[in-house]
Formats: structure tokens, sequence, C-alpha cells
């Protein structure tokens, strides 16, 4: 995937929130969110459920409008979301077989739906067996997997990812993690939602901490978890509810 | 379409009141039946086709957009769905009429004739519910498509595809009311021997003669008929579900 033409494409990176709001209806789901997003080791929105992790995510890719506060990315607004790529909690698989998904992908994302193209994307996530199975009949792991070769067919410059393993055994999470962490490695920049705090702490390079709709903490991971500065922090990484 | 003489009185078991006189007709592989069930089955077909081409679109796009007066249109749509075959087939024989707009055409009391009519009476059925169909599968798949980066016809057409299934089904809903149809097509047919008669029309007529036997005979064929391409349909569904999901 590295030789792809669309990685001469203008980098989207840092992504920076400034003051952002959003609100569903009557509730204040997010406010008054400062944050930078810089190229390099994963950066993990980290916070209990209902924290704001999936709107900020969704927010970041266009997929929700903030109602104040803007969001720039490499300095400018309303960027093509072309070099985005989203993995939901619950994705959904389109009706057809695993290798005519990542094709679908392929051509959605202007690239050819070669077989050579999908079956290294297969590969990739150790798919490659299941090609002509129908993508609804695969487990939950074999799902997420596919939706993560589905993002990475749009070879994309920032990967975001909302909870992948939220329903996932031990196994299957690992297999996922394993994933994002080579995927991390071949220089794409992951952006992802958890409450899972030991897989944020397997996989994270800095730590954004979010609870009740605002950014509590912005560390390095090193220093999330060694030094919280915060007591919302210190109380949700002692295991106590944060609400 | 070459018009022939037959006279359903004649057939074998016709003068029979009971339900073996229906089965000897049957039976019998009688051609002149067998002529009838075939243009029922093409005006049927036909119709289906054609309102799917229409109403499947437009039930997407209805789904897919908002304009002012969409949900009138909503609602004009699902009541249509109940539109009264006589007076779909009045319509249809005013527009086609030598006086109507449509006269030129020349296909009054054609099989033709008799497709536009059943076709105008099951569009609004077949977009109706892919309306619903596409604008729930929508509900599910917008995140997804939207992150994909997927346009706007693309869209139509993965909807579309992925609600296949479902799809088939308005299909086959469709297809049982144009074929169990009997008003529009005697209008604008003219139930005329050999040309534009079909099994329900037939089934009527002889009904009134008082040839029971017969009208049970046909009415036997039709819900075979109905219920043979329902069976097919399933049984693609059931093998497209199982290698393609």
């Amino acid at each position: 995937m590295r030789d792809s033409p669309v990685r001469d494409r203008p980098t989207t990176l840092p992504i920076r929130f400034e003051n952002v709001a959003f609100t569903a209806g009557v509730a204040q789901v997010l406010r008054d969110v400062t944050l930078s997003i810089s190229a390099g080791l994963p950066t993990i929105l980290l916070g209990p459920n209902g924290s704001g992790k999936t709107s900020l995510l969704k927010l970041a890719i266009g997929l929700l409008t903030p109602i104040a506060g803007r969001i720039l990315y490499a300095g400018r607004e309303n960027v093509s979301s072309s070099r985005h790529a989203f993995v939901f909690q619950k994705p959904v698989m389109l009706r057809r077989t695993v290798a005519r998904n990542v094709a679908f992908a392929l051509k959605a994302a202007g690239r050819a739906p070669e077989a050579a193209a999908i079956a290294r994307l297969l590969s990739a996530v150790g798919l490659a067996p299941l090609a002509e199975r129908p993508a609804r009949r695969l487990s939950g792991g074999e799902q997420q997997r596919l939706a993560l070769a589905r993002a990475l067919a749009r070879d994309p410059e920032v990967l975001f990812l909302d909870e992948p393993t939220a329903s996932l055994d031990p196994f299957a999470t690992k297999s996922v993690e394993d994933i994002i962490t080579r995927t991390a490695e071949g220089g794409v920049k992951i952006v992802m939602a958890t409450h899972d705090l030991g897989q944020a702490r397997r996989l994270a390079g800095d730590i954004v901490f979010l609870a009740n709709g605002a950014l509590v903490e912005h560390a390095p991971a090193a220093t999330f978890f060694d030094t919280p500065a915060t007591s919302e922090a210190k109380r949700f990484l002692a295991g106590e509810l944060v609400i | 379409m070459k018009r022939k003489e037959c006279n359903p009185a004649n057939w074998p078991g016709a003068a029979r009141l009971d339900g073996i006189g229906a089965l000897e007709l049957i039976w019998s592989g009688d051609a002149n039946l067998f002529a009838i069930v075939g243009l029922s089955l093409f005006v049927t077909l036909s119709a289906t086709i054609l309102a799917s081409l229409v109403g499947m679109p437009l039930g997407a796009l209805v789904a897919l957009t908002r304009f002012p007066g969409r949900n009138v249109l909503i609602v004009l749509l699902n009541g249509s769905m109940g539109l009264p075959p006589v007076v779909v087939g009045l319509v249809v024989f005013l527009l086609l009429s030598r006086s109507g707009p449509l006269g030129p055409l020349g296909i009054l009391f054609t099989p033709q004739a008799m497709i536009v009519a059943q076709a105008v009476l099951i569009a609004p059925i077949i977009a109706a519910l892919t309306r619903q169909v596409i604008e729930d599968l929508w509900a599910e798949y917008r995140e997804e498509l939207t992150a994909m980066d997927v346009g706007r016809s693309s869209r139509v057409a993965t909807l579309l595809w992925d609600a296949r299934f479902s799809l088939v089904t308005i299909l086959l809903a469709g297809f049982g009311r144009a074929a169990a149809e009997v008003g529009a097509v005697m209008i604008v047919g003219g139930n005329i021997d050999g040309f534009t008669r079909v099994m329900t029309t037939t089934i009527a007529l002889e009904t009134s003669k008082g040839n029971l036997a017969l009208a049970v005979g046909l009415g036997l064929v039709l819900i075979g008929v109905i219920l043979a391409v329902n069976a097919l349909a399933w049984a693609v569904r059931g093998w497209s579900e199982r290698h393609a999901g």
C-alpha cells in the first residue's frame, strides 16, 4: 500500500480542534475542546462511555459538524477527507463477499479494484482464506478486520477507530491490535477511541482523556499513566467511576 | 400479436362442473389454455419489469433526497398502493383512446395497453415499498458510506444492490397484484378472444357463463403460476444469501 500515488496528496496533519463544541438535541456532547493531533505514534482518546470520544472522532472526519469552534487540517478548514479512513465500533458489512467488500472500498477511494490489491489488503488483515465468504457471515472479530481492510483500501494518512475491539474476545482483540500496530508502524497516524485502559497502555503514544464532554488531559502515554495531572484522570486510572 | 380463435367451452372437462373437470382441463395440455396462461405471464412479467424500472429508482430517490413536498409525495405513493384497478383501467383507457393524448400510439385493446395498465397499477406499490426499504437501509449505511466517500449515484446503486433480497419480495408483491388483477386489463384489453384474453378475464367471463370447471381450472393454474414464481424467487434468494450474504 505504500506505493500508491494517492500518497502524493497534501498532508492533513496536524488536526487542530479550536474551541469545538457539539450538541445532540439539547445534550451538550462536547464543550470548548481545543486539541492538536500530530503525526507520529497512535493517539488514544480515553474516557468513560458518554465522554464524547465518538463525537470527537466523527467531528474529525466530517460526519458531524461542530456548533462552535473550528477544525483545521494542516492549518486549513474544509479539506477533502480522502486521506482519512474510519472504522466504526459496529461496522456495516455490505451484502457481498469479503473480497467484494474490499473491492467496493477500493473503488470508492478512486483506486482500481485489482485482484492483487484486494489480495494484499486481505492478507494484511489475515482474511485471505475467507475472501469468497459472505461478509455478513463472518465472526465479530473477522468483521472488524474486514472493516480495517476496507479502511486501509483508502491508503489513509489518518485512520480513525471507534472502539474497534469493544465487543471482541481477547484473541480477536489481539489480532485487531496487531493490525493497528503494523499500520501505525507503516506510517499511518492512528486516532483511536477506547475505554479499555489496558489497550490504551499497549497502543498509545499520547492520551487524550475526556470526561463529560470536556478535554481533561492530553499528555504522552507514559506521563498520563505514571503521573496523571487531574483528579478525574487519577480516579479513572484507579478504576473509580468518573461520572 | 397474432389473434387466435378459441372457445373455452370446447376444452376437455369444460362441460363438467366438478373439481375433476378442472384438473382434467389442466392435465390435457390444451394449447388454448396454455396460450392464455402464456399471454397472462407475458403481460404480468412485462408490467412488473416496466413498473420496477420506474418504481425502484423513484422509491430510492425519494428515500435519499429531501425536497419540498416530499412528505406529500410519500403519502401519495403509500395511498396509491390501494388504487382501484378499474379506476386505473379507466384512466389508461381515456389516455389511450383515440381522442386521448396517447391515442396516436394505437395500442388500446392490445396486450401492450394491458401491460401499461398493470404497470401503472403496481408502480406505486413498488415505489412505496422500495422507499421504505431503502430509507431503513440508508439509516444503517449512511455513516459508513459517507466515511467511504461514496458518491450520490453510487449510494443509490449500492443501496439497491444490498437491498436486493427485500426488493425481490417487493417485486413478487407487485407481480402478485398484477397477476390477480382483472378490472384494468378488462377495460383496456377488451378481453378479446385469442388476443387479449388472460386468465383473470377468462375466469370472470366463464364464471358469468356458468362454466365453473373452466373457471376453477384456470383459477388453479393462476394460483399455481403465482406460487411457482414465488418458489423460484425464494430459491434464488436462498442461494444468493448463502453465496453472497
